[in-house]
């Protein structure tokens, strides 16, 4: 099985950044009160994760290798520009994808699984298409278990819940579930 | 600027009434991913509670010169160079803890908590209040992932700060210690604070619909 | 309260003090620990060579080279974008091994190990776990089950995995753990195949074929 393979199905159902390493838990409880806005935050998120990466790969072989101290600050301040300008750009181009997509990327900047998913390749030491395929395994994790949150959502909406279970407590504990279940996956790719 | 509450209150605000962890449902990142074992939550409270202290006191003392405008991006550069120096410094002085902790600590610097102070608080106090303020929520964050390091790791191995609580016959509950243990512990106390909060109401809605009836009933 | 309206230069030059102020403090903290950082790496290494080559007097690092083993890094590349294997030698400087690391996806995430090798006689004489996500309690007893530890102590190669007591006693099985196959498997693999990468490069160092 190649590398590359193994790299993208592993981010994004094996160790899921939300279900297993609890990354992105913001949108993960935030944005999952309905299927269609988890789809479209799903789609902006692995945008961003590829941008992330890219910019991830550049500076960790060009700039840090001289200044790996810098690493933190150089991330998180290049990523925020990086998703900013092209937040304007797609404005700029095509407004349409903007209205769909666009009021998602500021919330994701500031999402710990896109720092998340630049540190993890920088200490795995990924090189460019490895990355690459971690980024879209890794966006693809996080809206598999966006969607999936929300449609559970979704039905228990219509639910006689006790009162108790009315805050996030319900959330949690399927999401317990939900990780539980994916557990089910480890094991999948091994020779 | 006057500051509308007492130093008392900034004080102990954060630790329970206002926990950024179990009220505010901030942070969950670090608080799920690193309490399998109490010497990690440990770890990590102390390490955000330095972040957040350090950069309190700097967003503080250094407020009237930030404009309005990067006030944010020089927010995150304040809390960034802590975290980085947290990471380093850890890493120097207990490695096995830094390996255990890996990337989170890193990701201290999007704990939407420590932001949150910055901008809610202490850019707009003095800097003895928000000294006050980031000690009371960095403890409040602390007992958070302190009580669920401790569940975690007492069901999870029978032990706590690795010593053995419950005997060798204990046959621990490994999930407790993997992913779901995590979601599990906070959406039962999650839970337990929706019942205990629903119980808590319900007594004074009913105190304010018949005060006489449940004196009297308590009375009798 | 902040500064509301600054003209642009004052943004500008704000952020650039902060960002100043911020690189000389990180500067400043990473120079006083670096040299540590670097030397627990340095111990915890020396620690799996000592563990996997059974305590050898001391011990050279070797780079694998476009399909060479040489003493010295070429110039102008990074030594940590090499690959490395350590060779350690006994008190009368006679070579007692190799250390070589590797790491191959396992049941939860990749398996990271170190073990050690003997072109002499052809046997792994130590293994031992550097990372790894595996189950507590099932896969993770890769590591701490010390029986399954015990079993890379002298085994012949290429190993062969076999089930706890199914074994014919031939001098190169190792007996797996049971409920964690997976684990298991995949630590003999890491071996195996490394074993198939650098073999030849290590049965025909100069160094050891001398003995």
């Amino acid at each position: 099985m190649s590398d590359l393979f193994w790299i993208l199905i592993s981010a994004m159902v094996v160790n899921n950044f939300t279900l297993a390493l609890f990354l992105g838990l913001c949108p993960f409880m935030g944005v999952s009160a309905r299927v269609a806005t988890a789809l479209r935050m799903g789609a902006a998120n692995i945008f961003v994760m590829v941008i992330t990466s890219l910019t991830a790969w550049v500076l960790n072989t060009f700039v840090l290798t001289y200044a790996p101290y810098l690493r933190l600050i150089s991330f998180i301040v290049v990523i925020a520009s990086l998703v900013q300008i092209v937040e304007m750009t797609i404005k700029k181009l095509s407004p349409t994808l903007f209205r769909e997509l666009g009021i998602f990327l500021p919330l994701i900047t500031t999402n710990c699984a896109i720092l998340g998913l630049a540190i993890f390749q920088t200490n795995r030491g990924y090189g460019l298409l490895e990355g690459l395929a971690f980024a879209v395994g890794a966006g693809l994790g996080l809206a598999l278990a966006l969607v999936l949150m929300a449609s559970i959502r979704q039905q228990t909406e219509l639910s006689d819940l006790p009162g108790l279970a009315r805050n996030m407590g319900l959330v949690l504990i399927v999401a317990a579930s939900l990780s539980m279940a994916f557990m089910g996956f480890a094991g999948l790719l091994s020779s | 600027m006057k500051s509308a509450t007492t130093a008392q209150y900034d004080l102990i605000r954060g630790i329970w009434r206002e926990n950024p962890v179990l009220i505010h449902l901030l942070g969950l990142c670090p608080a799920l991913a690193v309490t399998n074992t109490v010497a990690n939550s440990l770890a990590m409270g102390l390490a955000t509670f330095f972040v957040l202290m350090g950069s309190s006191l700097l967003v503080s003392t250094f407020k009237r010169f930030i404009p309005h405008e990067v006030r944010i991006s020089a927010y995150i550069l304040i809390i960034a160079t802590f975290v980085t120096i947290a990471d380093l410094v850890l890493a120097a002085v207990v490695p096995e803890i830094h390996k255990a902790l890996g990337a989170f600590i890193a990701l201290i610097v999007v704990n939407c908590m420590i932001l949150g102070r910055q901008e809610a608080f202490a850019s707009k106090r003095p800097v003895s209040r928000a000294a006050l303020d980031a000690t009371g929520t960095g403890i409040g964050f602390l007992i958070a992932m302190l009580m669920m390091g401790s569940v975690r790791e007492l069901l999870g191995n029978g032990t706590l700060l690795g010593y053995s609580v419950f005997g060798a016959g204990f046959e621990p509950w490994i999930i407790m210690i993997l992913p779901p243990g995590g979601f599990l512990t906070l959406g039962v106390f999650l839970l337990a604070m929706g019942w205990w909060r629903g119980r808590t109401e319900g007594a004074q809605a009913r105190v304010r619909r018949w005060p006489h009836g449940v004196a009297t009933r308590r009375a009798a | 309260m902040t500064i509301r309206g600054a003209p642009a230069w004052r943004l500008v030059t704000t952020l650039a003090a902060a960002g100043g102020m911020a690189g000389l403090l990180i500067v400043v903290v990473f120079e006083w620990a670096e040299p540590r950082i670097e030397a627990h790496r340095a111990a915890v290494l020396a620690a799996a060579i000592d563990n996997v080559l059974a305590s050898p007097a001391h011990y050279d690092t070797l780079y694998v080279v476009d399909g060479a083993l040489r003493e010295t890094p070429p110039e102008g590349v990074l030594e940590r974008d090499l690959e490395r294997v350590f060779l350690g030698y006994d008190e009368s400087d006679v070579p007692v091994g190799f250390a070589v690391t590797g790491g191959e996806p396992g049941y939860q995430d990749i398996i990271q190990l170190i073990f050690g090798y003997d072109p002499g006689s052809g046997e792994v004489v130590g293994m031992e776990v550097l990372e790894s996500k595996e189950t507590p309690g099932l896969g993770d007893k890769i590591e701490k089950d010390a029986e399954f530890v015990a079993e890379f102590d002298g085994v012949q190669t290429p190993l062969v995995g076999v089930k706890q007591g199914a074994g014919q006693g031939d001098p190169s099985e190792v007996d797996m753990i049971t409920g964690a196959t997976i684990s298991s498997r995949t630590v003999i693999a890491i071996i195996n195949n490394r074993l198939e990468e650098l073999g030849p490069l290590l049965d025909t160092y100069p160094a050891t074929v001398k003995r």
